[in-house]
C-alpha cells in the first residue's frame, strides 16, 4: 500500500479495523466459554467447535444460499459438540480438560473431513454495514465496515453481565460453579445445569466460527483457525470470568492479532510471524502477571478444575 | 522405602497358569488396564466404520486397508515404526508430567524448539566429525525441548499458571519462533518455495537401522521409554514423583522437594519431545522448516492417554497409532477418503478412551480383593 496521504496512520487504522473484525470470533467464543466456566466446567474443545462451526456455516450457506442459515447451523453444531462434551464429562472420574483436548482433535478432524469439498466453491457471505460513509479515505472506510455479528456480540456482553447478576438462570449457573453441593441442596441437578451451560457455550463458539468462514477471512480452508479457540479460553481467565471484561479483552486481542498484517502493509515485514503470535504471548504474559500460587484467582468459580 | 510395593502395572505380560482360580481377582487391575482401553479402541473403530459407511464406503474394506497399510507388509511395518518413533517421544512429554498430576499438552512446541536447537547445533559445528555433531544435536534437542516445557512447569509452580493452557500457548509461540527464524536469520537463500534452514549435511544424518528403512530414532524412543519407566517405577525419585502426584500435601509434609520434582520431570518430558524434533531433523528432514509441525506432538497426547500414562505401555500404543497414520495414505488412494480421516479416527478413539475411564473398578468378574 504505497499511498502517502495517510502514511503511518495506516497502522493504527488497520489495528482498529482488525480489532473490530478479528475480535468477533474471540468475543463469541470467550462469552460462550465464560458461561460454561461459570457453571464449574472448562471446555478446552472450543477450538474444535470453532472450526466445526466455520465449516458447517460455510457448507449450509453454500447449499441454502442464506448465510444466516449458516450461522444458525454453526450454532446448532456447536451446541451438539457442547452436549457431547458435557455428556462425557458427566460420567464419573472423567477429566474435563482431557475431554476438551479430545474434542479439539475430533472437531478439527471432522471439519477437515467433511469440509474437503467446500474448499473450492464460494458461499454467500454475511453482509456488512458501512459505518465509514462519512470519510473519503479508503482505509477508514475499510476499517469501519462492520459486521452485524460484531454488534450482536457487543450487545451480548452486557446482557450476559446482567443475566449473571440478576436472573434465576444466572444465579443457578453461578451456584453450580461455586458449590455443586449448594446447588444440589437446592434441589437442582448440577450435571443438567452444566450440560445446558456447555451447550450454550458451544452454540456461541460455533457462531464465532461462522464469522471466520462467512465474513473475515471469509472462506473455508484448513488453516482458517490458528488457535483462536484456545486463545479465547485463556482470554476468559484473563477477563476474570466477567463478560464485560471479555468484551474489552477480545478487542485488545483482535488489535494485537491485526498488528502483524498491519505492519506488513507499511513495509515492516521482519517480525511478521512474531507479531502474529502476539495474542498468545499477550495471554501468557497476562496469565503470568495475574496468577499467583498462593491464592486462586479473584472471580474464579470455585468448582473449576483449572484453578484448583 | 521400597518402590516395588504397589505397582499394578508391573505385571504386564506376566504369564500365570490359566487354571489358577484367583487369577482374575489378583490381576484384576492389570487386566482392566488392557481390557478397557482395548474395548474403547474396538468401539472407536466400530463407530468410525459406521461413519465411513455413511459416506458409502465399505467398512470391511476400511479395516482391511487399515490393517494392510499399517501391519500388512514389511514395507508398511517399516512405515509404521518410522512414525511410531517420534510418537513414543512426544507421548512421554505428556506421560511423565502426568505422574505428578500435571496435564502437559505442549509436546508439539517442545518438538519444534528441539528441532530448531538441534539444527542450530549442527550448523554451528559444521566440519567436525559426524559423531560429535550427532551427539551435540541430541544434547541441543533435549536441552531446548526440556527448557521449553520446564518453562510451563516453572510457571505452574512459581506463578500458579495453569500448565495445560500455558503449554498449549507455548506451541503457537514455538511455531512463530520457528517460522521467524526459518524465514529470517537462519534461512537458506537457496530455499525459495519452502523457506528452510541450511541442510545439516548428509554425513551428519543418523541413518537407518541396518537391514531396514527404519531410522535410529526408533531406538532412541525405545531407550527413552524404558528409561522413563525405570525412573518412574523403580527409583526413589520416581516414587517421590508419584507420591507428589497422588497427594501434594502429603509430599510436602514428608519433606519432598516438590519444586525440584516438577522442574526435573518437566525438563525430562520436554527433553523427550525435543529429542523427537532432533530425530525428525537428523533422520527425516535434514533441515528445519514448517514441515516439522506435522502434529506428532498432538498425537503424542492421545498416545499417552491411551497408554494410561505408563511409559512402557506408550511403546505398543505409539506403534498402533503410528500404524493408523501410516495407513492414511492407502485409505486415501484406495478408498478415496480425505487425509483428515486419520484425524477423525484419532478424535473418536480419544473420546472413547476418556469415556471408558468411568468403567474402572466396575467390571463384575474382575471385582475381588483388588
Amino acid at each position: 500500500m504505497a499511498d502517502g496521504s495517510i502514511g503511518l496512520w495506516t497502522v493504527p487504522l488497520a489495528v482498529l479495523g482488525g480489532a473490530i473484525r478479528v475480535s468477533t470470533p474471540f468475543l463469541f467464543v470467550s462469552l460462550g466459554e465464560c458461561i460454561t466456566e461459570r457453571s464449574g466446567r472448562i471446555n478446552l474443545g472450543l477450538e474444535g467447535t470453532l472450526v466445526m462451526g466455520a465449516m458447517s456455516a460455510y457448507g449450509i450457506s453454500y447449499l441454502s444460499g442464506s448465510p444466516w442459515l449458516g450461522v444458525l447451523a454453526a450454532g446448532v453444531t456447536g451446541a451438539l459438540l457442547g452436549a457431547l462434551h458435557a455428556g462425557i464429562c458427566s460420567l464419573p472420574r472423567v477429566n474435563d480438560i482431557a475431554v476438551g483436548i479430545a474434542l479439539m482433535l475430533f472437531g478439527t478432524g471432522l471439519a477437515f473431513y467433511l469440509g474437503k469439498p467446500l474448499i473450492e466453491p464460494t458461499a454467500p457471505r454475511l453482509p456488512a454495514i458501512d459505518f465509514g460513509w462519512w470519510s473519503d479515505i479508503p482505509q477508514v472506510r475499510a476499517a469501519l465496515r462492520i459486521n452485524v455479528m460484531f454488534l450482536i456480540g457487543v450487545a451480548l456482553a452486557p446482557i450476559l453481565y446482567w443475566a449473571f447478576r440478576t436472573t434465576r438462570w444466572g444465579l443457578l449457573i453461578r451456584t453450580a460453579g461455586e458449590s455443586s453441593d449448594a446447588a444440589r441442596a437446592m434441589g437442582h441437578s448440577v450435571l443438567l445445569i452444566r450440560l445446558r451451560a456447555t451447550m450454550v457455550g458451544g452454540f456461541l463458539a460455533g457462531i464465532g466460527g461462522s464469522f471466520l468462514s462467512l465474513f473475515y477471512p471469509g472462506s473455508w480452508n484448513e488453516g482458517l483457525s490458528s488457535g483462536q479457540g484456545i486463545t479465547a479460553v485463556a482470554l476468559v481467565i484473563f477477563a476474570r470470568w466477567d463478560p464485560m471484561l471479555c468484551l474489552w479483552a477480545s478487542l485488545a486481542f483482535g488489535g494485537a492479532a491485526a498488528l502483524g498484517p498491519a505492519l506488513q502493509s507499511v513495509g515492516v515485514t521482519s517480525g511478521y510471524h512474531l507479531f502474529n503470535a502476539a495474542p498468545y504471548i499477550l495471554t501468557l504474559a497476562i496469565m503470568i502477571i495475574t496468577c499467583s500460587p498462593k491464592r486462586t484467582l479473584t472471580g474464579a468459580p470455585a468448582e473449576l478444575s483449572i484453578t484448583r | 522405602m521400597t518402590t516395588e510395593a504397589v505397582d499394578p502395572v508391573d505385571a504386564v505380560g506376566a504369564v500365570a497358569p490359566a487354571a489358577d482360580p484367583g487369577f482374575l481377582q489378583r490381576h484384576g487391575a492389570t487386566i482392566e488396564y488392557i481390557l478397557i482401553p482395548g474395548a474403547a479402541l474396538v468401539a472407536a473403530l466400530a463407530v468410525f466404520g459406521i461413519f465411513v459407511a455413511l459416506f458409502g464406503k465399505n467398512p470391511l474394506d476400511l479395516y482391511f486397508y487399515m490393517y494392510y497399510g499399517a501391519f500388512g507388509t514389511w514395507f508398511s511395518w517399516q512405515n509404521t515404526l518410522t512414525r511410531a518413533a517420534p510418537l513414543i517421544l512426544t507421548a512421554l512429554c505428556t506421560a511423565l508430567p502426568a505422574q505428578l498430576g500435571m496435564v502437559i499438552i505442549g509436546g508439539e512446541g517442545a518438538l519444534l524448539i528441539g528441532a530448531l536447537s538441534a539444527t542450530s547445533a549442527a550448523l554451528a559445528l559444521q566440519g567436525l566429525p559426524p559423531l560429535v555433531i550427532q551427539i551435540a544435536m541430541v544434547c541441543a534437542g533435549v536441552i531446548g525441548g526440556g527448557l521449553w516445557i520446564m518453562l510451563a512447569g516453572g510457571l505452574r509452580q512459581y506463578r500458579g499458571v495453569n500448565e495445560t493452557i500455558s503449554s498449549l500457548l507455548l506451541v503457537y509461540i514455538a511455531l512463530a519462533i520457528l517460522n521467524h527464524l526459518v524465514e529470517g536469520l537462519m534461512r537458506d537463500p537457496a530455499s525459495l518455495n519452502k523457506p528452510s534452514t541450511r541442510e545439516i549435511g548428509a554425513a551428519n544424518m543418523i541413518g537407518t537401522i541396518p537391514g531396514t528403512d527404519v531410522h535410529w530414532g526408533l531406538v532412541f524412543g525405545l531407550i527413552a521409554a524404558i528409561a522413563a519407566y525405570i525412573l518412574i517405577y523403580h527409583t526413589v525419585f520416581g516414587f517421590a514423583a508419584r507420591v507428589a502426584g497422588g497427594n501434594i500435601r502429603a509430599a510436602k509434609i514428608v519433606g519432598l522437594g516438590v519444586s525440584k520434582l516438577i522442574l526435573t520431570i518437566c525438563f525430562l518430558a520436554g527433553g523427550a519431545a525435543g529429542l523427537a524434533g532432533m530425530v525428525e531433523v537428523a533422520a527425516v528432514q535434514g533441515r528445519t522448516n514448517a514441515n516439522l509441525a506435522a502434529g506428532y506432538g498432538f498425537t503424542g497426547i492421545l498416545v499417552a492417554f491411551l497408554a494410561r500414562q505408563n511409559p512402557l505401555a506408550v511403546i505398543p500404543v505409539a506403534i498402533l497409532l503410528g500404524g493408523i497414520s501410516a495407513s492414511g495414505g492407502l485409505l486415501q488412494r484406495r478408498l478415496g477418503l480425505p487425509d483428515a480421516s486419520v484425524l477423525v479416527l484419532q478424535g473418536i478413539i480419544f473420546v472413547f478412551v476418556l469415556a471408558s475411564d468411568a468403567l474402572y473398578g466396575r467390571i463384575g468378574f474382575l471385582k475381588g480383593k483388588s
